[in-house]
């Protein structure tokens, strides 16, 4: 199996400014903070991210924002980032509310190749105003285009060199979703293990889908218990 | 609202979740009702981040950092629990496998109306999953005080805000009542024990039909 074991900088290196990044994770856990960190690093503007929440002041997401790299946040939720409210609320970010299920599902679909489906979820509110609209069976239903990003940063438990994954706990969420709709997926592992160790019946997210794989020294704090 | 008040409301609540049931429980005052379930009662809490079997909070130095609820809040698994990915987590919602989510709200209306997501301008949150929780939980429940911080009404005639989902809402928990919503009709099912119909009626921006006879209490 091929080896894509690489480093922070040389797996971020090739995204350019307007390029779309879908982020794992949910609150913390599963965040890779460490790859936004590195793209905080490489500056690249413009950019439209696509994640669930916009994390917490200070954290993740508010780096890049801070550092006025997002022209765009595709998320579910921003009630934890006062700076996300503030510069949406200001005009300087273009914030695309999704349904969390409808956001997971047009990720699920990017990654599945499709279009997109049709669901009666969010029918007749103002995040249903410009959907086409379609009955199936009778049953009125809009139009969700399927979701897909130039890069997808992933944060694993485990990964091998091949790029099979396993996650923890809750730090799944997003991100076995997102590893498959980006036309290259870089991965974080706070472990990496040789070829094989990883049983096949274990694998989260299989090595197929995976382009970088970059393992993590010690974890900086800002992967820790969050205190309150 | 007083501490005695919000308990009240908090286990008037906790009542309604009963053994067996796959419960959602909202950010704020939603979560708290399970202070007053039973902890040995089989009920299978469910979390949007991707987790069935919730089980209580950790304290504090014994949190698992990769587990937290939807709501941040460190918390453990039951055994028999299991976790999954976003897309899993709401497809069970979706499909009709959640009996009973409990919600927070901005505004209510008498139809079952229900606004949560955004005050446009000034706060916007986003709706999380709370758009297909509204939709498609068997029992969709809303608990909030009865009128906001400056005594205004939140259950009212139509909802003033952009809402989450349209007549979703069968039922209100507040400090000072429980309502119930049918065929878009708003009926005054029980009163707190502190107060009285009339005050009830004056803090409700919408009719309510009341019961023949005497109102329980709680």
């Amino acid at each position: 199996m091929l080896n894509k074991v690489s480093e922070l900088e040389v797996a971020v290196a090739s995204i350019k400014d307007g390029d779309s990044v879908m982020l794992g994770g949910f609150g913390v856990p599963g965040t890779p903070f460490q790859l936004i960190d590195a793209l905080v690093h490489h500056g690249a503007k413009d950019l439209t991210i696509i994640k669930n929440d916009a994390n917490e002041t200070g954290m993740g997401v508010d780096w890049l924002l801070e550092n006025g790299q997002v022209r765009k946040l595709i998320v579910s939720h921003i009630g934890l980032n006062a700076r996300a409210i503030e510069m949406m609320n200001k005009g300087d970010l273009e914030v695309e509310f999704v349904a969390q299920g409808i956001l997971a599902e047009r990720i699920r679909t990017g990654g599945a190749g499709l279009l997109g489906f049709i669901t009666d979820i969010g029918i007749d509110t103002e995040l249903a105003a410009n959907k086409m609209r379609m009955e199936i069976d009778g049953v009125p239903g809009i139009v969700e285009h399927a979701l897909r990003a130039d890069v997808a940063l992933i944060h694993a438990d485990v990964a091998d060199p091949f790029g099979n994954l396993g996650y923890a706990a809750a730090a799944r969420n997003f991100n076995p979703l997102m590893a498959m709709a980006a036309n290259q997926t870089i991965v974080e592992a706070e472990r990496l293990v040789s070829t094989g160790e990883i049983s096949a019946n274990d694998v989260h997210t299989p090595g197929p889908f995976v382009d970088h794989v970059v393992e993590l020294d010690e974890l900086p704090e800002v992967y820790g218990v969050v205190k309150r | 609202m007083s501490s005695n008040a919000k308990e009240r409301m908090l286990r008037r609540a906790a009542r309604n979740i009963l053994p067996g049931m796959t419960v959602n429980l909202g950010i704020g005052l939603p979560t708290q009702v399970l202070k007053y379930v039973p902890e040995d009662s089989p009920v299978c809490l469910h979390s949007e981040n991707g987790i069935s079997g919730v089980g209580p909070k950790t304290l504090p130095g014994e949190e698992n950092r990769n587990l937290i609820d939807a709501g941040g809040d460190y918390v453990s698994v039951r055994p028999g629990g299991a976790f999954f990915d976003s897309a899993v987590s709401f497809a069970l919602v979706r499909s009709g496998r959640l009996d009973f989510s409990l919600l927070g709200a901005f505004e209510v209306a008498a139809n079952g109306d229900l606004a949560n997501w955004t005050i446009p301008g000034r706060f916007t949150p986003g709706a999380g999953g709370a758009i297909e929780l509204a939709q498609r939980a068997r029992m969709v429940a809303v608990i909030t005080t009865h009128t906001d911080k400056k005594g205004r009404p939140k259950i009212l005639e139509t909802c003033q805000l952009p809402l989450t989902a349209p007549r979703c809402v069968d039922r209100i928990y507040t400090d000072m009542a429980v309502c119930e919503i049918r065929n878009g009709e708003l009926y005054l099912r029980e009163i707190a024990e502190t107060t009285t119909v009339a005050e009830v009626v004056n803090s409700t921006g919408a009719a309510m039909i009341l019961p023949d006879g005497a109102v329980p209490t709680f």
